[in-house]
């Protein structure tokens, strides 16, 4: 089984990042199995297409402009994720949308994918997240570790009891 | 009477671009390129340690991530005469080497082919007829009968379906597509082949740089990969090996497949070899090094004026006072505070001031930079130029190929001069790939012999001094001249620049208000239909563009959208 955790986002514009952040703080808080695959995407697109291919699952983190309020998560499955793409709620979607057309078109997409959002509060130009979403990262982290244990997938936490 | 199209994005790919054309007699008469978004990147960087600068630099684009490394650690090593240990130049010169080759690839077949290809025509191509068509041009072993059956079952399960997915936005059926079946079959065949062999050059890309997407082994300095022979961790020579297997896989296909393709596409579009020329002084960057100090180079690069190869000026070193002297950037028709004139990148400001869209004044996000105070064509048709100029015998060699696989398709002589245009760019891209490819396997052949000779040192560690310090680091990236032009004081940095490439080719208006290269390409394009502008997305297309670094991300809506108002 492969299960690919993907952070997309600008890391130069506050929140934009944020899907990029959680990745990094899951690798840190968190010992993971080896077939669990972290990708810190970026903005990019084509480049990750060897990367993706033929996956079990991806789980993907991204800044999504949902509606909801101000540092909200959603979590969007099955028949919800095409909206996800369709409605272009996100920045970098076209990237990341091209590739996963490629894949199908190339037969090797994945099983399933679930989308991990957290709405913006900022996208102004700085390395540092917002406070409210900074403050929501452990809960989104959280979340992709319930994800993780869904898809069937033993997860520890790596933060020492004493620390 | 005219009309007045906008299109809004006009890439599939990040960043955001506008073009406005006002239309009369069914050419374009007037048009302005328009960066939609604010670039304040680099002001992040300010007070950042200098050493720091390339990772954050390769976060400014998803497109061209490595580009923005390389030329950040340049401008530090620049500012501090730094020298770089020939492994280091080598391993760098194959991650660019292979980027490019990775994105000219992908530029051609995934992200403009399908202006000039129809996918659902390629349903109606009879199998046998394009095996024949295409036994006749290359020795490509993915051109049977058999493959070409298997690509139109697919295509027609996948359209079947209703979901075009990835070909949803295409122009199908337009008057200005002018392929047969046939061609239109071969050519949708080999956009999916693209897919496979594009993965070579992405995976020597994330084996060199350690990682992927974003590659981690860039240092001021050098290089962090460490070299041993007998280690499995670090580069050995089981990962060198498998590089050279997938350098030759790039080169089949580039060599047999791309540059065919692109002939073959020209000559049936032969007419575009008159539209689209634009601003045709020409510049590029020498550069893969060859040695420590940035003063020999495997490709060379120079600036060409109204396309005029024999005057060429070379641009000769990391060093070169006449590049460093002749870069200026305007902001009189940009989003920013002006009113100080023309400023060089050393001294260039960042500070924003939003109006409206005003045709006659400002109404783009990107600066209009200058050479020696005029605008410039950047990408691979200047290199292209500027290394047939100074006599490149593989680049002359390529460039002669096309043009005559292409003259022979289309029964006449295509003269060199017919690359001044919009297919010229495309063909131009493919030479330089090949041109690339061959300097794969050399830079490759460069870093085993040197391991080879017991070298292994990869790195050379920074000192800063006490005080000010400026430097420019340069690469003639996949769209052309990528600069970035840092200011550092005591190791901080107090100001950084980067001038891309899309801001030469997507300049607007600049302070003696000329056009910029896009703006002037545009000039006379057929338009047959405003309401599906293809003509337009053909020519600026054509250059490549990618805002992402040119300006800031911050859209929500992928859709382009074409509005067209009577004038």
């Amino acid at each position: 089984m492969r299960i690919i955790v993907l952070g997309v986002g600008n890391i130069l514009l506050t929140d934009e990042g944020v899907g990029v952040r959680a990745v990094e703080k899951l690798q840190l808080d968190f010992d993971l199995p080896a077939e669990v695959v972290v990708i810190d995407g970026g903005t990019t697109g084509m480049e990750m297409l060897e990367d993706l291919s033929n996956a079990d699952h991806i789980i993907i983190i991204d800044a999504v402009r949902s509606g909801n309020a101000p540092a909200s998560i959603i979590r969007l499955a099955d028949e919800q994720v095409p909206v996800f793409f369709k409605t272009k709620l996100s920045p970098h979607q076209i990237g990341l949308s091209d590739v996963l057309a490629t894949l199908e078109l190339l037969g090797e997409q994945p099983g399933g994918v679930t989308v991990i959002g957290v709405e913006p509060v900022s996208l102004d130009t700085g390395m540092k997240l917002s406070p409210q979403v900074e403050a929501v990262m452990p809960e989104l982290v959280q979340l992709v570790v319930t994800e993780l244990h869904r898809l069937g997938v033993e997860v520890k936490s790596s933060v020492a009891e004493a620390a | 009477m005219g009309k007045r199209i906008t299109i809004d994005p006009i890439t599939r790919i990040e960043g955001h671009l506008r073009i406005d054309c006002e239309v009369n007699n069914g050419k374009v008469s007037k048009a302005w390129a328009s960066g939609q978004m604010w670039r304040g990147v680099e002001q992040i960087l300010l007070g950042h340690d200098a050493r720091d600068a390339w990772a954050i630099t390769q976060r400014i684009c998803g497109v061209c991530t490595t580009v923005h490394a390389v030329a950040s650690v340049r401008a530090v090593e620049n500012a501090l005469q730094l020298e770089v240990p020939l492994n280091a130049q080598y391993i760098r010169n194959l991650i660019i080497t292979a980027h490019a080759i990775h994105d000219h690839i992908v530029h051609f077949y995934h992200l403009s082919a399908l202006d000039w290809v129809d996918v659902t025509s390629a349903l109606k191509g009879d199998p046998a007829k394009t095996a024949q068509l295409a036994g006749g041009l290359s020795s490509w072993s993915g051109n049977s009968r058999q493959e070409f059956t298997k690509v139109k079952e697919r295509l027609s399960g996948f359209v079947g379906t209703g979901q075009l997915g990835i070909f949803t936005n295409g122009y199908w059926g337009h008057p200005a597509m002018k392929l047969t079946p046939e061609v239109n079959l071969l050519a949708v065949t080999h956009y999916l082949q693209a897919l496979e062999i594009q993965r070579y050059a992405s995976k020597i890309v994330s084996i060199l740089g350690s990682k992927s997407p974003h590659i981690q082994n860039m240092a001021v300095g050098g290089v962090s990969n460490p070299i041993a022979l007998d280690s499995q961790s670090v580069l050995t020579i089981e990962r060198l090996l498998a590089i050279k297997e997938w350098i030759d896989k790039l080169d089949d296909f580039i060599k047999n497949v791309y540059l065919v393709d692109v002939a073959a596409i020209g000559a049936f579009y032969a007419d575009w070899t008159n539209i689209g020329a634009g601003v045709m002084d020409y510049l590029s960057v020498p550069d893969l090094p060859l040695d420590t100090k940035g003063t020999k180079f495997a490709l060379p690069g120079g600036y060409i004026k109204g396309g005029d190869l024999a005057g060429i000026k070379p641009i000769k070193s990391f060093n070169d006072q006449y590049f460093r002297d002749g870069v200026e950037e305007s902001v009189k028709h940009s989003w920013y505070k002006g009113g100080k004139g023309v400023l060089h990148p050393f001294k260039g400001e960042t500070e924003p001031d939003y109006t409206d869209f005003q045709d006659e004044g400002k109404y783009s996000w990107v600066k209009s930079p200058t050479f020696y105070s005029k605008p410039a064509q950047v990408g691979p048709l200047s290199r292209v130029l500027a290394m047939a100029a100074q006599n490149h015998a593989p680049t002359l060699k390529y460039l002669t190929g096309v043009l005559d696989t292409a003259g022979s398709l289309a029964h006449t002589k295509i003269p060199l001069a017919a690359v001044h245009s919009t297919i010229g760019r495309h063909a131009a891209r493919a030479v330089s790939c090949a041109v690339q490819v061959d300097e794969l396997a050399h830079q490759w052949q460069l870093l085993v012999d040197n391991i080879g000779k017991g070298d292994t040192a990869t790195f050379n560690k920074p000192v800063f001094p006490k005080g000010e310090v400026r430097g420019v680091g340069f690469h003639e990236a996949p769209r052309g001249v990528l600069s970035h032009w840092v200011v550092l004081n005591d190791g901080k940095i107090t100001n950084y620049q980067a001038v891309v490439p899309t801001t030469w080719n997507a300049a607007p208006r600049n302070e003696g208000d000329a056009i910029g290269p896009y703006e002037s390409s545009l000039l006379n394009t057929p338009v047959a239909d405003p309401e599906r502008p293809l003509e337009v997305l053909r020519t600026v297309h054509s250059f490549d563009p990618c805002l992402a670094c040119a300006v800031h991300v911050l859209d929500n809506e992928g859709k382009s959208v074409v509005q067209v108002k009577a004038l």
